[in-house]
Order: structure tokens, then C-alpha cells, then sequence
């Protein structure tokens, strides 16, 4: 345990490093990550007018306070693996990361706190406009914003494990742009990013309870804006908890069998 | 003339090399699909709310949503991969392949890639904008179909020569494919009219990266809501733009060194 503490510390140092390097670049994948909730904002806001005040218990304000909410909760628990590991097989570059004596998945962990760690002051700062605009309507509640915290860092846990086992599907096709685009789809209304769960149909918001989604994004925002009650919330983290470890047997069994056929050029 | 022949000649080769990888057609077409069932979904859960958004009926931003994808498979086609390979062309000093043959430069560099599966993204906007024509029910008047004409050759020259302009700053910065990500950003948010946007952002969507003029002003001429100012607007604009990174384009071609040079 204290040997792992060693390397992620020493992994730190080495990634925040190289990372400040291209900050500038980093900043501008974050428009996207802005840009998203803040159209959705926008158009409910714009929905909630054409019907006098609310849609479905959401105000202009309520609406204000869920997307800035989902664009900090979303930016601290995306990953782009999805996107990368296709490429690392391809040009065989895991090669490299399986001569290590660790499991790379510790360096990708790395890399993503590390990101964040750079892009924070500009994603606050974006909030902090965002607020100052369209005036959030926040009524925090003591209990769940406490509970907030491991709700966030098990969505972020469960978001990684999950995307990162998908990301997995390289090994056996390196046609993945169409399972990452899928994958990005359902995530994009079954997590909330599009309509708060609550304003989606049943059926679909029944089918987000019972995959993943719900809980990687959409919970720790409505545990924040004190939606949810205290059982709600329980059952929440049961469920979060199931996941990870779901998304941990998932992970060790898809990476062992990955490996096992992975050739790369000179492997 | 001379110059469609090359655009031919270029597709032509485009299409030959494709076609030795047809399974790519199966997964583009998917992932277009994919693309286009998400943002009928989106508007089908706004408009369950609510029968006008903006001032917009659903009919009409559908007619927006089919111009979006038009617009945005004609960038995939041709724009966004030519400019890409002149990024790459300038930081690896190959453009002298490109410069010295007898035919305008800036057209070979903005032609010579053409990404022929994008084309689904076109077929599926221009489907998407007949039908959403056909229920609107409104007879489309010569004058309006003018309009819609006009505006979008006009949005599209205004986005190509807005791409040719960041391109073209590889000459001063040799890296610059970050900068291009901006504009994919920036245009998802011309799914939706650019009114209901705050001013600041509205501002920004028309005139700092021109995606209105791309999406949102065509999409108001079918509707008849196109005014002779914004019409008169994106006429200029266009032909300003148009000139204006003609001469950023030779001014980075005068900055330009080589491999060899």
C-alpha cells in the first residue's frame, strides 16, 4: 500500500509536469465541456418561459443551478480513455506500459486527476460566471451536501472502472468509434446531461436507474441540490457501491482475456 | 471550369481509395444515424414540454436541425479533413509539393482531402430539411427559396473562409489542430436558434466563430423570417471574408520556408 502511495505521488509530480506544458490546449478541449450544459441551460430556460415559470417542479433558477451543477459534476468524472486506448493498440504503445511492474490503469488515473487538477480554476471560474448570469436558485441541504462528497468520488470511481473496461474493446476490434459513440448516447440522457432525469419519460429514466449512468453523474447532482431524501440517497450509494464492485470483477476478468490475444508490432 | 474538373479529379481519387474499405460506409452511416436519432430525441423530450421555444415552432427548428447536419457534413467532407492535412503539410514542410504546381495553391489546399463517407450526414440533413418542409405545410415561395439559396452559400463560404483563416495561422504558429477543436465546439450550439442564446454568446456565435450564419439564418429564410438586413448582412460578410483570408492566405504563404528552402 505504501509502495503504491510512493509511485502515485512521484506519478504526480511527473504528469502535472508535463501536462502544464499544454494548458493551452487543455483549456480548449474545456469549451465543450461549457459549452454543453450551458445549451441545455439555455434551452430549458427557454422552455420553462414559454410556459409561464416551471416545467415539471424546474424553474428558470432550478435549471440554472442543475446544468452548472452537471458541468462540475460531469468534469470531474469524465474520462477520455474511451478514445485514447484504440490508438495505444494500434501503435502498440502498450507494449511499452505492460513492461511495467504496474497495471497501467494507475497511470491513466494519474493523468485524469492531473487534468483536472490544471483545468479547475477555469471550470470554477466558469461556474462562478454562469452563476452570476442566470442566477441559480441553490437550496443546499447539511446532510446531503456532506453525503455529496463520496457520492462524487464513487461516481468517479465507477465512471473510470466502467469506461475504462469498454475502452478494453480495442483489443478485439479496432473499429471503436462506433461503440464509444454509442456508449456517449445513451450516456448523454440516461446520466442527465441533456433533461433532468425527472423530466425524462418512465420508461427511460427506469432503464437509467437500473444501468450505471444514474449513478456516475446524475445522483451526486441531485444529492447537492437536496432533491433526494435520506432513504433515496441510500439506496443511491447501495447502488453506486454495487457497481464498483460489478465494474472491478468486470475490469480484472475483460483485461485478463484482452491481453491474452493483445500482439502488438513487435510483442 | 478548370477548377471543378480538379474538385472532380480530387473526389474521384477520394472515392477510389474509399472504396477499398466499404465496411466504413456501414459504420459511418450508423454513427450518422446515431447522430441524427439523438438530436430528433432531444427535441422530442423539449417540444413534450412545450410547442414553441423562442418564438420557433418544432417544425421549424427540425428545418434548423436538417441545415445543421447539411452544413456540418459538408465541413466533415471537404473542409475540416483539407485543413487538416495543410496543418500537417505546413509543420512538416511538405506544402512545397503543393505550392509548386500550376494551379491556385490556396484551392489545392482546400480541396485536397475529401472524407466521401461524411456524405451521409449530408444525405440525412437534406432528408431531414424536405420533411421537415413538407410539415410545416407552407408553400415555399420562389423568394423564400431564394433566400434559403443565398444564405447558405453564403454561411458556407463565411465558415470555409473562417477555417482557411485558422488554418492559415500554422504559418505563424506551426500548431495550431487545437485551435480548430474551438469551432466543433462552438458549432454544437447551432442546433438551436441563436436568439435563445444570451447576448454575450449570441455576439460570440455570430461573429467571433460565425456559426449563425450558418445554421440559424439559413433555417430563418425557410421560415420566412429573414429580414433584408441580415440578408444584406451575410451577403457582406461573406464577400468580406471571402477577401480577407484570401489575403491572410498570402500572407502566410509569404511567411512560409519550406523543408528544403
Amino acid at each position: 500500500m505504501k509502495g503504491l502511495v510512493d509511485i502515485y505521488r512521484q506519478q504526480f509530480k511527473t504528469t502535472l509536469a508535463s501536462f502544464l506544458q499544454y494548458r493551452a490546449a487543455i483549456a480548449i478541449w474545456m469549451i465543450g465541456h461549457i459549452l454543453e450544459p450551458l445549451i441545455f441551460l439555455v434551452v430549458w430556460s427557454a422552455v420553462a418561459a414559454s410556459r409561464g415559470s416551471e416545467v415539471g417542479g424546474f424553474g428558470a433558477p432550478d435549471f440554472a443551478a442543475y446544468f452548472i451543477g452537471m458541468m462540475l459534476v460531469n468534469h470531474a468524472t469524465y474520462t477520455w480513455i474511451m478514445y485514447e486506448f484504440e490508438y495505444r493498440i494500434r501503435h502498440g504503445s502498450l507494449s511499452f506500459a505492460l513492461l511495467r511492474p504496474l497495471h497501467p490503469i494507475h497511470t491513466d488515473i494519474v493523468d485524469n486527476v492531473s487534468s483536472k487538477l490544471i483545468t479547475l480554476p477555469m471550470m470554477l471560474l466558469a461556474a462562478g460566471f454562469l452563476a452570476a448570469v442566470f442566477k441559480p436558485a441553490f437550496h443546499p441541504v447539511l446532510w446531503a451536501v456532506a453525503a455529496f462528497v463520496p457520492a462524487i468520488f464513487l461516481a468517479f470511481l465507477v465512471r473510470f472502472l466502467i469506461e475504462w473496461t469498454l475502452a478494453l474493446a480495442a483489443f478485439w476490434t479496432t473499429r471503436v468509434s462506433a461503440i464509444n459513440q454509442a456508449y456517449h448516447v445513451a450516456a448523454l440522457f440516461l446520466s442527465g446531461q441533456v433533461a433532468p432525469l425527472a423530466l425524462l419519460p418512465g420508461p427511460v429514466r427506469a432503464v437509467a436507474t437500473v444501468l450505471p449512468f444514474r449513478w456516475t453523474i446524475s445522483f451526486p447532482l441531485e444529492l447537492l441540490l437536496g432533491r433526494l431524501t435520506p432513504g433515496q440517497a441510500l439506496a443511491g450509494f447501495g447502488a453506486q457501491l454495487a457497481w464498483l464492485a460489478l465494474s472491478l470483477v468486470l475490469l480484472r476478468v475483460v483485461w485478463r482475456a484482452g491481453v491474452r490475444i493483445y500482439s502488438a508490432v513487435g510483442a | 471550369m478548370n477548377s471543378l474538373r480538379l474538385f472532380w479529379v480530387f473526389l474521384r481519387v477520394s472515392v477510389l481509395s474509399e472504396l477499398a474499405y466499404r465496411a466504413n460506409f456501414f459504420l459511418q452511416l450508423f454513427e450518422s444515424l446515431v447522430d441524427l436519432g439523438v438530436a430528433l430525441a432531444g427535441l422530442a423530450v423539449v417540444f413534450s414540454y412545450t410547442d414553441t421555444l423562442g418564438g420557433w415552432r418544432p417544425d421549424e427548428v427540425l428545418a434548423l436541425v436538417g441545415v445543421f447536419f447539411l452544413v456540418g457534413g459538408a465541413i466533415h467532407l471537404v473542409i475540416e479533413p483539407s485543413m487538416q492535412r495543410f496543418i500537417e503539410a505546413v509543420s512538416e514542410g511538405t506544402l512545397d509539393f503543393t505550392l509548386t504546381k500550376p494551379a491556385d495553391a490556396q484551392f489545392l489546399v482546400s480541396i485536397q482531402r475529401v472524407e466521401i463517407w461524411k456524405l451521409t450526414d449530408l444525405v440525412l440533413g437534406t432528408g431531414l430539411l424536405v420533411f421537415a418542409l413538407v410539415r410545416m405545410g407552407t408553400h415555399l415561395g420562389a423568394l423564400q427559396a431564394a433566400g434559403f439559396a443565398v444564405t447558405l452559400v453564403a454561411g458556407g463560404i463565411i465558415v470555409y473562409s473562417f477555417w482557411l483563416m485558422l488554418a492559415t495561422l500554422s504559418f505563424w504558429f506551426v500548431r495550431v489542430e487545437n485551435i480548430l477543436v474551438i469551432f466543433q465546439s462552438m458549432y454544437e450550439a447551432g442546433r438551436w436558434p441563436v436568439s435563445l442564446y444570451p447576448r454575450w454568446l449570441r455576439f460570440s456565435l455570430t461573429f467571433l466563430v460565425p456559426v449563425a450564419f450558418a445554421t440559424t439564418v439559413p433555417a430563418q429564410a425557410l421560415s420566412g423570417r429573414l429580414t433584408g438586413r441580415t440578408l444584406l448582412g451575410a451577403g457582406t460578410l461573406a464577400a468580406l471574408m471571402l477577401v480577407v483570408s484570401r489575403l491572410v492566405w498570402r500572407a502566410g504563404v509569404r511567411r512560409y520556408s519550406g523543408a528544403s528552402a
